[in-house]
Parts: structure tokens; sequence; C-alpha cells
């Protein structure tokens, strides 16, 4: 079960590529594992380490010391696109990464990241260009993101809201997901099924 | 009055909304849920945490096909991790009570190709499984899509997902495919032209001339892809040859219940009148061959043509065209056609079914395999496996000097052993080329079944259009007898 996330203030990591696949969150490799633990080391991979295994010079962004404990990404158009794997939010979380920028998100990994208390915040593609600057500017600044107000505050204590999905939105807040939810609403579904017969039964010899 | 008019993918959506509460996503009702074992250990530990139950195992049914491997069955497997990922979905589907086809099973396969072969994929379901290319199978008018573990764990619970309602997106292939010309042309055109976040929040549904005439198989392949223009779903209405497909297959229905699911089925087409949030139209004659050039699968041109230079792209896709240059180790301004290549893969729920299999083999049949070249075929399922060896594609295969394969998902992901090593090249005809997707450092193009195999005897990236006919095989650019068109 997840824990409430209200509001983190953080430096800011940019990595101004779009479409930044899953398979680059997380390669393949490493979904053969049976529960969630070592992705931290997992994520960005074949960014931070050459084939054969050794750590690239210079080495990647991910690694490098002042980057260490940063919460919040910057990043190109479409975000997460790709594979399915939920364990590309689970690597980005169990690196620290708590809000996401871009002007775009695949709907797989948006979905993935709200069910993960990792915040996919949409901005304008103005607003990009103009965070992207200051991160630049100012790559030591910290950024406030508050969910419970929707709002970012920048460094220059410039703020601006943002939209998140408000269901999402309570759940991530109240430190909840969504399966309590549903079954609360068992009576519906159930009235749902009697209404409309299995279409396949699997189990059928 | 009248009632407004709907299409296919608003029909389904109505038909399984079981509530929607003001403020919160719509509950919508599962039929039918696919679990393989790389996405699913994580949820049923979830259940086990929480106590719960599978609430309908007979609308669950499971298999193995990313992880296992492709060589012969009777071999232990040596990768430790991926050995006990398969023993984990064995357990768990034995303690939920969920029908398993593991290893051995005659009818284990790609989850993406069994649903449909078991005839457990049907029109106007709803259908998810934790893997992105559950578009798939749209092909037959069921709205299809991919989901994260924590859904697959909802999904388990309740048979339900809380979901927010996509928009819909008509794209419609009008006029004949050319010679040599295929499904998959068709959609790496389309992802070309609407890029691969094009389709995001909408759901496509495939119409046009073009479609139609497409067999089940040849659907497949379009709707697999969906995802990769970034769409939810994509999904394309059931006809005579739904019908026909699936007609006496195991799950699909009998007797007098096959009467009344046809004539259920025959109401799921789009309405007169109903209207799309948004439409693209393609001129399928136009089409020729696609080959990928970069890392996304969006990054296509016509085998005939030439590898964008930055001043073809926008000034802020420059930096991101000269990274996938750079990674593909490929110059700005070349032809596509003529590029070496170290290992063909044909495979994978976008092409490893019975007739692309067909296809490849009508091109490789009576040829070899160029020098040094790896060329690996894989089945998608089991049952495509014993259907192609009947057929006698696999003395083809081996003939050309192909290795032939058990079923899974292979090289399209990496994970069993089957993989590009650092700096090849391959021409593959699955669905992502993606950087280390078919293996660290690997370098992917993406093709149809014929311009791979095509490809396979050139050991360089081919037109099939331009192989000369031999005694026993088949000529591409004139002739209708290649089952791609």
């Amino acid at each position: 079960m997840p824990e409430p996330f209200v509001r983190t203030t953080s430096r800011v990591i940019a990595i101004p590529r779009a479409n930044i696949d899953t398979d680059q969150i997380c390669p393949a490799r490493f979904l053969k594992i049976t529960d969630k633990a070592g992705l931290a080391d997992a994520l960005f991979f074949d960014w931070r380490f050459t084939p054969d295994g050794k750590r690239r010079e210079p080495v990647s962004f991910i690694d490098e010391p002042h980057n260490a404990g940063r919460q919040i990404l910057l990043v190109g158009d479409n975000f997460g696109a790709g594979s399915s794997r939920e364990h590309a939010p689970w690597a980005l979380r169990a690196w620290g990464i708590r809000a996401i920028f871009s002007t775009g998100f695949a709907d797989i990994f948006r979905g993935n990241a709200l069910k993960n208390a990792l915040l996919p915040i949409v901005v304008t593609p103005d607003r990009y260009a103009a965070l992207t600057a200051l991160q630049a500017a100012d790559p030591d600044g910290e950024w406030t993101v508050d969910l419970e107000a929707q709002k970012a505050t920048l460094p220059d204590g410039e703020s601006f809201a943002f939209e998140i999905d408000p269901f999402a939105r309570k759940m991530i807040l109240a430190g909840t997901d969504e399966i309590g939810y549903v079954r609360s609403n068992l009576p519906a579904i159930e009235a749902w099924e009697a209404a409309h017969p299995a279409r396949v039964d699997t189990a059928r010899a | 009055m009248a009632e407004k008019p709907r299409t296919l993918f608003e029909k389904i959506w109505d038909d399984h909304v079981v509530s929607s509460d003001p403020g919160a996503p719509a509950i919508l009702a599962i039929d039918l849920h696919l679990v393989h074992e790389v996405t699913s250990p994580q949820a049923f530990t979830g259940l086990r945490e929480r106590g719960l139950k599978v609430r309908r195992p007979g609308q669950t049914v499971a298999t193995a096909d990313h992880s296992i491997p492709t060589l012969d069955p009777s071999l232990p497997i040596l990768d430790e991790l991926a050995a006990k990922q398969l023993r984990q979905i064995e357990e768990n589907c034995r303690e939920f009570g969920i029908p398993f086809y593991g290893k051995g099973s005659p009818t284990r396969g790609i989850v993406h190709v069994i649903g449909p072969e078991l005839g457990l994929t049907q029109p106007g379901m709803t259908i998810v499984c934790g893997d992105s290319h559950t578009a798939t199978h749209g092909a037959f008018g069921a709205l299809a899509f991919g989901i994260g573990t924590s859904e697959i764990e909802m999904v388990l619970a309740t048979q339900t997902l809380l979901q927010r309602k996509p928009k819909t997106f008509r794209v419609q292939i009008d006029g004949r495919l050319g010679p040599g010309v295929g499904a998959k042309d068709i959609i790496l055109a389309l992802i070309a032209r609407i890029g691969i976040g094009g389709g995001t929040g909408h759901v496509i549904e495939y119409t046009g001339e073009a479609i139609r005439a497409l067999s089940m198989e040849e659907r497949m392949t379009v709707c697999n892809m969906s995802i990769e223009a970034g769409a939810r779903a994509g999904l394309i209405a059931p006809d005579e040859t739904t019908f026909a497909y699936l007609k006496g297959r195991k799950f699909a229905p009998h007797g007098a219940a096959w009467d009344e699911a046809v004539a259920r089925w025959r109401k799921l087409p789009t309405d007169e009148g109903a209207t799309y949030d948004r439409t693209v139209t393609i001129d399928g004659q136009a089409l020729e061959p696609m080959v990928t050039y970069g890392n996304n699968p969006g990054m296509g041109i016509s085998v005939t043509g030439r590898i964008p230079s930055l001043t073809d792209v926008e000034p802020a896709a420059r930096a991101d065209l000269e990274h996938a240059l750079a990674y593909m180790g490929l110059q700005p301004g070349a032809s596509i056609a003529g590029q070496k290549l170290d290992v063909v893969f044909i495979g994978s729920c976008t092409n490893g079914r019975i007739e692309d299999l067909r296809a490849a083999a009508s091109v490789l049949r009576g040829r070899r395999v160029a020098a040094g070249l790896r060329v690996l075929v894989v089945p998608g399922s089991q049952q495509v496996k014993k259907q192609a060896e009947a057929e006698g594609l696999d003395d083809v295969f081996t003939a050309a000097g192909a290795e032939w394969r058990e079923s899974g998902c292979s090289m399209c992901i990496a994970m069993n052993g089957d993989q590009l090593e650092p700096g090849q090249y391959g021409i593959s005809t699955s669905n992502r080329n993606f950087e280390g997707r078919q293996g660290k450092g690997g370098r992917t193009f993406l093709a149809s079944p014929i311009t791979a195999a095509a490809s396979a005897i050139a050991g360089v990236v081919t037109d099939p259009r331009t192989l000369k006919p031999t005694a026993t095989s088949v000529d591409v650019a004139h002739s209708t007898a290649v089952e791609t068109h």
C-alpha cells in the first residue's frame, strides 16, 4: 500500500529528449524479477553502462553525484512510450523520482505512474520551453510540486497550476489504491455480471 | 426518437460500463483477461497480501511466452531468474485456479497469438493483458488494451478496471495494396505519418477498402502495432472474414449460441452518421514496403527511400534524429536498401502467425540465406509450429539455412537468450526498434515478413519486389500468390 504523498521540493534533472520509451527507462532483461526489488539500479541502465557492463565515461547524468536525490524530472514529449511494464514507474520511484514534467505522456505509462504516486504533469510546449531554459540557467534551483494545491512553484517564486486526474489525486493524497474503491462497488459489478453472462469459459475442458 | 449513431468503440464501451460515479473513472467490466509470466507475479503477490481470490478464473487464461526459451523444450532452463518466473506463473495459476498453457502444452504460445487461435478472442468483448500489444485482439472488433501490473491485480480481484473514456480516431486505408505490400507496411506507414505519440488518448478504428480486404491474421498485424502509434487500442469492425475465422474454434460459441452470437456481432459496426474525434486517410495503392531506420517505430520509410537528413526534419526534432542515426550507425541521406545485416528475425505477436510464415517461406523456398547471416524463424505458438511443420515450411526454412524454433516472444524482447549482440544489425518482423530492445546495443530495422525474407537472401535490406524468381519461389513483383498480397 503506498504512503500518502502531498508535496515535494527538489532540484530537477532535465532530459531534453522526446519519446523516451520504457525500454530505456527499464530494459526488458530486468523484468525477470518476481518482486519489485533492485529496480533503482535498473533505471536507464543502458544509458549508464556499456553493453559489456562498464560504467560509461563520462558517467551518465543519472550517475553524476550532484543529481543524486533529485525527485523531479523535466523530459521531452511522449515520455514512457512503448511497453506497458509497470517496472518503469517502479524503477523511477525506487530511484527517488516523484514528479515528471513533460508536454505529454504515453497513456499506459501515465496510468501506471499515477498508481505508484509518481506524478505525470503535462505542461504546454511554451511552458516546457520556459522550464527547460529556467533549469538550464539555474540547474540547482529547487522546485516545489504541491499535489494538494495542484501547483508548481519555481525558484524565483513564480507558480503555476497543473491538471491531474482528480480521482488519482484523491487516491495519492490519501495514500490508498483503487482496489478498495472498486470493491466497495461490488453490488454494481454483481448486477452487471447477472445481466451479462460470461462470453467465454476458459476453464471449459 | 432515433438513437444517436455510435462508433464500434462506443458500443463496446457503453455495453461494459458497470457504473460511473461523478468525479471517478468508469468501472469497466472485462470479459477476458490474458496473463503471462513477466508482468503478473507482483499482482498475484498483491492478491495474497489482501487475502483476495481471483474473481473470475473462468474468464482468465495464462501462458508462458516472454522469458521462455525457444530451444528444445527438454533442455533445462539455464537462466535462473527466467526459470523462477516460469515456475511462479505455474504455481500462481494452480493456487488461484487459472487455466494455464505452459511448457509442454500443445496450445502454448504468445499470448496474442493463442487468444485468437483458440477462439477466446471474440467481437464486442473487452480484453486486457499486462502487455501493450493486447491491441492485437482489436482485429476482431474487441476493445483490447495493455495494462500495468497494478491493473492486472485489479482485474484479477474484481474483473473490472477503472478507465477514463478515450477519444475516437478513424484511420481509413483506401484502395488496394500493390504487390509486395502488406499489413505490416500499412501500419508502419501510419506510424511514420502520425508519429509514435500520434494516437495518444485515442482508440483507433481502421476502416476502408484495403482493411476490408485483409485476412484476420493481417488485421491482427495492423491492430497489434496501434500501441506503436501511441493509441490505447486499435479496432476493426467484425465482418464475414471475422466470422469465418472464428467458426469452429475451441472457445467460440457453437450451435444455437453461434447463431445468436453472430446476430449480436452484426450490430457492432459503426453506425451510419457516427462521428470520430479525428480522421486520417491513407491511399493504400500508393504504399510501398516499409522499413524503419531509427530508434522508434515512427522512423519508417519506403524500402526504396533514403534515410532523412537533419535538414529534412523540424529543427526541434534534429537532435533526436542525430542521436538515432548515431545509435544506428547510419548516414543521413543514404539509401535504406543495401544496409548490411547480421541477423534476421521472423516471428513475434506482430508477424509470427501461419500466414506470416507462409509468406516468408514463399520467398525462401529454393533459396539460401546469405553467408554469415543468422536467420531465426520463431513461430507464434505451438499450434502455428505444428501447422507450419505439416505444410513443410520448417524444411523450407532449414534448407535455406535458417533456424527453426519453439514458439515464444524470443528476439522481439530478447528476454530468453535470443538476442542481437552489441552493434549487430537485425531486420525484424517484430514491433519495436527501441535502443537495446532486441539485445544490448543491437540495431533493429522493422519490416514485413517478405521484406525480411528477401533481405535474408541478399544479406542486406532488400526490396522484396526486386528478387528474381527461381524455379520454386514466388515472384513477389508480379504475383498475388504471396500471402501478404
